[in-house]
């Protein structure tokens, strides 16, 4: 649908900002260089604070940066304002105009395209039925539920066709259920529309659910670009491991390639480029691991807990406490508070930083 | 670490913006030269003479035995004033948000009240305390036989103020003690205090900056005030009427400026503690919503002297208006009670009242506009753009709100007679009822813009910004956008600027020329006079006048206000 398929890229883009309290300057972003192929979705990801949404707003034009440029395809953008940009944001509280309907909001960017308004009229009762509001047209935005105040927002942002689609953590304001299947429904329509979007969310579950490839930041720092599944499996470093899932870290010592000893005993585990001799953080992750009776790790049970789906173990190894969910449990031995058990550790699931 | 980066990207997206910065531009231009300049050409005409830099004009002001009296006069009244309105404000506000009103007629009243200051001439009520309590007063002579009571003066001034200005404290404590969450005082209740126990160590306490607030917003308007003192204050002067006097009587147009500086350096003061001390504290305390309503009081030893006392008052100051229309229908008043048009018809024939009423109109008519869409765009520049002259703009505009109209008319006077710094230029401006547009602008301005800004500071940003993301520039945003939503604060900007325009008379009376009638101006030539019944006669028909035009602009709000279909959506 889109005219042209634009990436985006920042390079060595930085923001400062004031802190109000202290009247000192950090940096909100600090040297961040992303590459945005045209066509993939993309979710920048971090908890409150990181810069996340300070990144998008750049790429929109709200803010200007410090430091470095972005280029929307091969142009530059950095001097130009957000109304001559290429790109079209969702926000996160929607920000629909409350004086029109359903129909002029979503006709609004058009009309300043200065589109015939036939052609306006079928652009719009198009991109509706892609959001699945046909027929809402003459509804004021006050007359739909919060999932239908976003399907609009999207629906306005895409019928101008923009090189770029800008989320701003679009589902913080849905209950968790709609969550889950507006997401489903994003990614539909944004495969369907065959646009490159950025998207910014704090949620991780929802950053894996969606997206080609997950930037994810913390203190204005990128630490990690990659697909959801290499942010999972091998972490850049202990922030991500932990942020993305839930990650136990144990320490170790690199023993040969892809061989690790804890507390003296060795285990394969994948050591990257970590040198032989270092010490390191094993990362495990709670469904990388079962309880048994004989093993090579001893540890003790501190708590279990049935949760259905798993059994919940926290367990003590030397002096770190490890979280281990054991999934599956009806047929499965259950440990007690108090038992001394060894730790069984699936194939291939353990990663050294 | 530089920001410049940012800052140079930002200049240039504003400067990508031509309609914008003109706008901007055109608006330091007007503020600068017409609220700055003229405060800033007092400054030099009291502070430099042939010798170079002096203060032997404050001198020889400051040695007037009249002009010292005037000092101590106007803030031993606005003292007074402030502390009563405060008080009284506050005791009609707590009865309306802490106490059942059970009748109409009482919820009738109140209303009545808080509009009052809104559609009221400033002097209405000197007319009627001397129509009531003065030489030939009713109550005074023919209800209490007392045949040489004399209202002018302190008490005069003092009761007429406190009376105009208690309502708008009223209306200022009423929002904050709203914001009070009944909960704090249903726990004070809760552990054992008595009702005026918690009134005295719960609620008293946490609006404690609001009474200041409210008793400095007060002050400022009481010695800024002209027209009751000019009415009513017989021999008693105050700063206004005595630079008037100044200017008007000796043509001392270098003393008077000193005087102005003297009145400005005090409302000045009092402002700025009140907008940046008083008023950030009094929010901050109460910014909360309360968590759900509050209990009224039923109690009947509480309801029914508090209601009492408050509809006494209350009763009282609608007599006062009453009395008005009655004046200008009484053949002479205090002496012969026989009903008469023949005031109203004297006003017309013999006075010119339709050429008076036809020049009053037509000026508010084109300055209410003006002032309306200027606060607006203000307002919208402040709450949603960064600029570098942001701060200056909402800086000056707020400034001219502690400008009183006497200073700001000597201003113009010294500013603007002989062109600007005399050279000539604009010069033409001086003695036109352009002038005159240009002075109800800069007077009703800064009502205008923090309704405006209130009003923008509702509204998510993401809205604004979206539309902007969709590819309209800050001109397209503001028309389809912004003024849409904030309709309603533009159409109450439009009618109370009207409405001040048409009842103002302390920057005009110094700058009108025989050209234009002014009902203002005429009003207080009659009352000087004594001709009571030609001054009421004016006066109820400019209270028709302003009252029709708040009635008319809350059936429009009624039927075309959009923001009520947006506030709707909460």
């Amino acid at each position: 649908m889109a005219k042209e398929k634009k990436g985006v890229r920042l390079e060595h883009i930085s923001k400062i900002y004031k802190d109000p309290k202290t009247g000192k300057d950090f940096y909100a972003v600090h040297d961040a260089n992303i590459e945005i192929e045209p066509g993939s979705f993309v979710t920048l990801l971090g908890p409150s604070g990181c810069g996340k949404t300070t990144t998008l707003r750049m790429i929109a034009g709200f803010e200007s940066p410090d430091e470095g440029e972005i280029y929307l395809g091969n142009e530059p953008i950095n001097a130009l304002t957000p109304n001559k940009r290429d790109t079209a944001m969702v926000f996160q509280s929607y920000a629909l105009l409350p004086h029109y309907n359903i129909f002029d909001n979503v006709a609004y960017g058009l009309k300043l395209r200065k589109v015939p308004a036939d052609e306006i009229k079928r652009k719009v009762t198009d991109i509706l039925r892609l959001v699945g509001l046909e027929g809402m047209e003459n509804r004021m935005t006050n007359q739909l539920s919060g999932g239908q105040q976003q399907r609009v927002a999207l629906a306005r942002a895409l019928v101008i066709e923009p090189g770029v689609l800008l989320f701003d953590e679009p589902l913080s304001n849905l209950d968790a259920k709609l969550r889950v299947s507006m997401r489903t429904e994003i990614r539909r329509i944004q495969q369907e529309a065959g646009i490159t979007a950025v998207y910014v969310t704090h949620d991780q579950s929802e950053a894996m659910a969606i997206s080609d490839k997950v930037i994810i930041m913390n203190g204005g720092l990128v630490e990690q670009i990659s697909t959801p599944q290499e942010a999972y499996y091998y972490p850049n470093n202990k922030f991500v491991a932990d942020f993305i899932g839930e990650a136990n870290f144990i320490k170790g010592t690199v023993k040969k390639q892809d061989v690790v000893e804890i507390q003296g005993t060795e285990i394969e585990c994948a050591t990257g480029s970590l040198d032989v001799g270092a010490e390191c953080d094993i990362v495990l992750r709670p469904e990388g691991a079962t309880l048994s009776d004989t093993g090579s790790i001893k540890g003790c049970v501190k708590y279990s807990c049935f949760m259905g789906a798993y059994q919940d173990y926290h367990v003590l190894v030397g002096d770190t406490l490890v979280k281990i969910q054991d999934y599956n449990p009806k047929n499965k031995k259950i440990y007690n508070v108090g038992e001394d058990i060894f730790l069984k550790f699936e194939n291939d699931t353990l990663y050294a930083l | 670490m530089a920001k410049s980066q940012s800052a140079s990207l930002d200049r240039k997206k504003l400067l990508a913006d031509p309609i914008m910065v003109t706008t901007i531009v055109l608006l330091i231009v007007f503020l600068t030269i017409f609220i700055l300049y003229p405060l800033t050409i007092l400054l030099v005409d009291s502070f430099i003479s042939d010798s170079g830099i002096t203060l032997d004009t404050f001198k020889r002001v400051m040695e007037l035995a009249n002009f010292r009296r005037a000092i101590t006069n106007t803030l031993k009244v606005g003292f007074l004033v402030g502390i009563a309105s405060a008080l009284i404000g506050l005791l009609f506000a707590y009865v309306e948000v802490y106490v059942k009103l059970r009748t109409r007629f009482m919820e009738g009243l109140f209303k009545v009240v808080s509009m009052l200051p809104v559609v009221s001439p400033p002097f209405v009520l000197s007319l009627s305390m001397i129509m009531l309590f003065g030489k030939a007063g009713i109550i005074t002579r023919f209800l209490l036989k007392i045949y040489d009571n004399s209202v002018y003066g302190f008490w005069g001034i003092a009761i007429v103020q406190t009376l105009t200005f208690f309502p708008v404290c009223y209306m200022m404590l009423k929002g904050l003690l709203k914001n009070i969450d009944p909960s704090l005082e249903e726990a004070a209740r809760d552990m054992g205090a008595s009702r005026f126990k918690v009134f005295m160590t719960v609620t008293f306490p946490l609006i404690l900056p609001g009474l200041g607030n409210a008793f400095l917003v007060t002050f400022i308007e009481s010695i800024a005030d002209f027209a009751n003192p000019m009415i009513i204050g017989g021999s008693y002067d105050t700063l206004a009427t005595t630079i008037y006097l100044q200017i008007t009587g000796a043509y001392d147009k270098e003393g008077a400026a000193a005087m102005a500086v003297v009145l400005l350096g005090i409302t000045l003061i009092m402002f700025v503690v009140q907008k940046y001390y008083l008023e950030a504290k009094s929010t901050a305390t109460l910014s909360g919503k309360a968590s759900r309503e509050r209990m009224l009081i039923t109690d009947k030893s509480v309801t029914v002297p508090l209601t009492i006392i408050c509809s006494a008052l209350a009763i009282f100051v609608v007599l006062m208006y009453i009395c008005v229309p009655f004046g200008a229908m009484f053949r002479t008043w205090g002496y012969d009670f026989h009903l008469t048009f023949k005031w109203f018809g004297q006003v017309f024939t013999k006075y010119k009242g339709f050429k008076a009423f036809k020049d009053s109109f037509i000026l508010s008519f084109i300055s209410a506009p003006i002032t309306a869409l200027l606060s607006m765009i203000i307002s919208y520049l402040v709450v949603k753009k960064k600029f570098k002259a942001k701060g200056f703009i909402e800086a000056v505009s707020m400034l001219a709100m502690a400008v009183p109209g006497t200073v700001l008319g000597i201003g113009y006077i010294r500013g603007f007679s002989g062109g600007i710094f005399g050279s000539g230029f604009l010069q033409g401006l001086y003695g036109t009822g352009m002038i005159l547009v240009i002075v109800f602008i800069v007077r009703s301005l800064p009502t205008g813009t923090r309704s405006g800004i209130s009003a923008l500071r509702q509204i998510d940003k993401s809205i604004e910004e979206s539309a902007y993301d969709m590819g309209a520039d800050s001109f397209k945003v503001f028309m389809t956008v912004t003024l849409p939503l904030i309709k309603d604060s533009f159409l109450s900007g439009f009618v109370t600027s009207f409405v001040r325009s048409i009842t103002a008379i302390s920057a005009i009376i110094l700058l009108v020329t025989p050209s234009y009638l002014l009902i203002t101006v005429q009003i207080n030539e009659f009352a000087e006079k004594g001709s009571y019944g030609i001054a009421c006669a004016f006066a109820s028909i400019l209270i028709l006048i302003t009252y029709g035009s708040v009635l008319i602009m809350n059936i429009l709000m009624k039927y075309f206000g959009t923001s009520r279909k947006v506030k709707a959506l909460d």
